[in-house]
């Protein structure tokens, strides 16, 4: 059983998201152990042992995420089904590079499918949790 | 390297136009309502619906685009473990009461159309129509039954080409039938044509191919089925009530013992308005079995089985004047139905009826031809009609330009209507328009005449840049039930509201259109509270549940906000109506004394005031005057005078490379005109999406047929290209506000503006980058093996 299936027939997880059948469209992404990957790529069985987080899980209590919330302050969804992967795939890629340059954006993202937004507002929605990121680093930094 | 991303520039066209706003919400980018769950994993699109004991359905689809049915053997797969059924056509026919609709209602005189029973009887015609329906415990075990159902095909020759099929004698989509022929109309242009053409300083004529594509929402179609006393269907669709009376009839069930649902749901584009074969078949299935059944289609099946767009091909002849005046249009028009008509009928015509775009013609003579072929029905997408007229057109002004010499602006400066309303070459009023500063904006917005400059500079250099102008007017607002209920059988576009405030003061909105990206939960609510006077907190959104909103025709042809936000509007004021009566009641005034402004009702003569809130709780109370019921809701239809007609200029500046034959997009602009704006981020959000599908057909995609034997090839994200985030267009929105006269709230519709004039910008700039190699005209998908043949087939060696 696809790892996807599992989230979402026997969990009754249904924040991942299915959108294609030849893994193209990173609707169905969630992290293992942190890292992003593509739920309908590997098996549930390859996830046992190891901690997997949805989209369900990404935000504390009422919370948001900064991507989240980036996403919404940008106007980065229409219809919301590519949502959950994208924004599980942009929170991601923040955590591998903190500051992304477009080209690390683009590529980062280029295995994430949208519809309906024409992509122009994802960008500005991940550009803006990257800077958001940053300068809470920076803040912290500062304190200590 | 950094992308530029323009700043949002429609909030301020909104500020600019001034308009006296209706409260403080339109006009603002109010953040979406809908946003909270969608982010959160918490959206509930159909498939993440289930219920106890739910079973699940594969379908088991013709692998073949013709074929004879010489029997079906379920007895493997109903051997199964785990199986509760596997049924054929001869299985699902005793079960239904009617086929599927025709929807053709803007087809005069059709010739034929064949009846469409929801599986394959004994004769499949496209590829992917479904022969069997087998029902399982789980997916996995349908979809492994569905394996073990062995289908005896004889293939069929497959009608595939246009031209092919309209000669006497061709093969024949359908057995039976005598030939392909959907329907021949002619629509005559007023006026000698021969003459005009016979005095012309210059004709062009031109093929202008618009190539089958797919919808492809990332959301594929589902539907889960309960059948019990009566029968609740979960669907994605755009259209809960339209589907709902059309499945009760093909079950003949009443319409009341039916509900449909539909949820989140997660992108349509015109693919999702049904009703589809699935729709029939999973009730059935429900029916048949006992249990509730659900049916979630693959990529592969929904890239097969969805309704496909465009498809239509235009043989064109075009005369102007040398001044650039144009004189005449000839147009043969062949539009590929597919093997039913699904929802085919519903759109081509227009893209006919719009051929003129923004510009003055004495004549237009036009013959549309409808063609049965072997493959899945064409049907709405984004735009329907109008990118395939504005393209035939565009493309039209560029080539005309060309023979004179002209520079393509200018050709289109002094053929634009400029006087409204305009009644078009085909009986249809353009109720306002602006085509002259649409497109100035445009010009001045993407320095047009610096660009020229540039691009001469770099010419002679060995680079080869282009720009494109693509001036469009669409039609918006389906539709005055007077144009769109053919005759007494059907019904009107009309849509619905019902506006019920509760006994707090809180405002419940139920709507007949269904949102599936375009955030009506806020836009509407952005309109119910402004027209109230109440917090846009206090107001819900409620659609796409059959039983508990009034009928409406669902959302598309940019409907929902000149039609639906309209039915929204009419409600409220029905009940500030209501309201005002009551008030006058609780302030011991006459009614005519009685004010309503921002949710306060005001006594003219003592300045006495209750809120809207207070006269809420009292419409629930004892002691109302005579005549006046309690309670404070109120129900509107509305029905549009005329359509909208939303405007605009869109232009592309493209660099080719010539060794590569690859585009690269270098800006683009967009002014679009869709008269008030609610919600300026919402329609930000609309343009973007609209302008990256439409520069998608323009470059990227395109079903594919093998021309030896009709065989469809590839069939999954692997090879059929969406584009991705590498792909994306960096738009810079702008607008001109032209508010409609058609409907008090002055908006005309955006959804589809973007896609209109985007696949002709990109062609028009692609041919202006290749012309000085001699490239005239680029068919679509234009990707760079197509342009790098245009390129160097025709080179001189030496040039190569
Ligand atoms: S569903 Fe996993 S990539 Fe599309
Ligand atoms: S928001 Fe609809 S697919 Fe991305």
């Amino acid at each position: 059983m696809l790892l996807v299936h599992f989230l979402r027939d026997q969990l009754g997880m249904t924040g991942t998201h299915i959108g294609c059948d030849t893994s193209q469209c990173g609707a169905c992404t969630v992290w293992l152990d942190g890292d992003a990957v593509k739920s309908c790529t590997i098996f549930a069985v390859q996830a046992d042992g190891h901690k997997v987080t949805t989209i369900e899980g990404l935000s504390t209590g009422q919370k948001l995420h900064p991507m989240q919330q980036a996403f919404h302050d940008e106007h980065a969804l229409q219809c919301g089904y590519c949502t959950p992967g994208f924004i599980m795939s942009a929170a991601s890629l923040l955590k591998r590079i903190p500051h992304p340059t477009d080209e690390d954006l683009l590529h980062g993202l280029e295995g994430n499918i949208c519809r309906c937004t024409g992509y122009v507002n994802i960008l500005k929605a991940v550009r803006r949790a990257a800077e958001i990121a940053s300068n809470e680093t920076r803040d912290d930094e500062a304190e200590k | 390297m950094t992308i530029r991303l323009a700043t949002s520039e429609t909030q301020e066209a909104v500020r600019e136009a001034g308009r006296a706003s209706q409260g403080p919400y339109s006009g603002q980018s109010v953040p979406r309502v809908e946003d909270s769950r969608l982010i959160r994993g918490q959206g509930q699109y159909v498939d993440d619906f289930t219920t106890s004991n739910v079973a699940y359905a594969e379908i088991v689809r013709s692998p073949l685009p013709h074929a004879r049915i010489r029997g079906v053997d379920t007895s493997a797969a109903a051997a199964l473990p785990g199986v509760l059924g596997v049924f054929t056509g001869h299985d699902i026919v005793i079960e239904l009461h009617a086929l599927l609709p025709v929807i053709a209602a803007g087809v005069p005189n059709r010739r034929q159309t064949p009846p469409q029973y929801p599986i394959a009887i004994d004769e499949a015609v496209y590829e992917g129509e479904p022969v069997a329906v087998v029902v399982a415990d789980t997916r996995y075990g349908a979809a492994d039954a569905a394996e073990l159902v062995a289908v005896d095909y004889e293939p069929l020759p497959a009608v595939h080409d246009l031209d092919a099929a309209i000669v006497e004698g061709s093969g024949v989509t359908h057995a039976d039938a005598a030939d392909n022929i959907g329907w021949d109309v002619a629509l005559p242009g007023e006026g000698d044509v021969d003459a005009a053409f016979a005095g012309a300083a210059v004709t062009v004529t031109q093929r202008i191919v618009q190539q089958r594509v797919c919808a492809a929402s990332i959301e594929c179609r589902s539907v889960l089925a309960d059948y019990r006393d009566r029968l609740t269907v979960w669907n994605s669709s755009q259209m809960p009530h339209f589907n709902r009376m059309y499945v009760a009839e093909g079950l003949g069930l009443p319409e009341s013992k039916v509900r449909f649902i539909s949820p989140d749901v997660g992108g349509a584009f015109g693919s999702k308005m049904g009703p589809y074969a699935e729709d029939y078949l999973i009730p059935i299935a429900s029916k048949l079995v006992g249990r509730p059944v659900k049916w979630t289609e693959t990529r592969s099946e929904n890239l097969s089985s969805t309704s496909h767009g465009r498809g239509q091909v235009f043989d064109i002849e075009a005369a102007a004047a040398a001044d650039g005046t144009l004189l005449a249009m000839k147009i043969k028009q062949l539009v590929d139905i597919g093997a039913y008509f699904g929802r085919t009928g519903a759109n081509p015509i227009v893209s006919v009826q719009l051929s003129g775009g923004c510009y003055r013609w004495p004549i237009i003579e036009a013959r549309s031809i409808g063609v049965l072929t072997n493959k899945m029905w064409t049907g709405p997408y984004r735009g329907a009609g109008r990118p395939e007229a504005t393209h035939l057109v565009e493309r039209v002004m560029d080539l005309l330009a060309h023979e004179l010499h002209m520079d393509p602006v200018e050709i289109r400066r002094r053929n634009f209507i400029t006087r409204f309303p305009h009644v078009n070459n085909f009986g249809f009023t353009y109720d306002s328009g602006g085509y002259h500063g649409a497109l100035d904006r445009a010009l001045d917005a993407i320095d047009y005449t610096g660009f020229r400059q540039r691009q001469a500079d770099l010419r002679a250099r060995g680079r080869f840049l282009g720009i494109g102008v693509g001036c469009y007017v669409e039609i918006s607002g389906f539709g005055p039930s007077w144009q769109t209920a053919a005759d007494d059988h059907e019904i009107g576009l009309t849509e619905s509201a019902v506006v019920r405030m509760h006994p707090s003061g809180a405002v419940s909105v139920f709507a007949g259109t269904h949102s599936h990206g375009q955030g009506h939960a806020t836009s509407f609510a952005q309109i119910a509270a402004d027209a109230l006077g109440v917090a846009l907190a206090d107001v819900d959104v409620v659609e796409g549940d059959t039983s508990n909103t009034p009928f409406g025709h669902g959302t598309y042809g940019s409907r929902s906000t000149p039609v639906g936000g309209m039915a929204v509007y009419t409600a409220c004021q029905r009940i500030i109506e209501k309201g005002t009566a009551i008030a006058a009641h609780l302030l011991h005034t006459s009614i005519d004394d009685v004010s309503f402004k921002g949710g306060i009702f005001t006594d003219a003569a003592t300045g006495e005031r209750r809120s809207i809130k207070d006269v809420t709780l009292a419409s629930y109370n004892r002691g109302l005057p005579d005549g006046i019921e309690q309670g404070m809701e109120a129900t509107a239809f509305f029905d549009p005078p005329n359509f909208t007609w939303p405007f605009g200029t869109h232009i592309c500046e493209v660099e080719v490379d010539t060794h590569t034959g690859v585009t690269k997009i270098l800006r683009y602009v967009a002014v679009d005109d869709c008269g008030n704006i609610i919600n300026p981020m919402l329609v930000e959000g609309q343009i973007h999406g609209g302008v990256l599908q439409g520069v998608a057909q323009a470059l990227l995609e395109e079903v594919q047929y093998s021309e030896e034997d009709g065989q469809r090839l590839g069939g999954t994200f692997l090879d059929y290209l969406v584009p991705t985030i590498n792909e994306m267009v960096p738009t810079e929105v702008y607008h001109t506000v032209t508010p409609t006269p058609t409907n008090s709230l002055g908006v005309k519709g955006v959804g589809e503006a973007g896609t209109i004039a985007s696949s002709v910008a990109v062609i028009n700039a692609i041919c202006d980058a290749l012309e000085p190699l001699g490239v005239r005209h680029v068919e679509m998908p234009a990707s760079p093996q197509r342009l790098w043949h245009l390129i160097h087939d025709g080179m001189p060696a030496a040039l190569r």
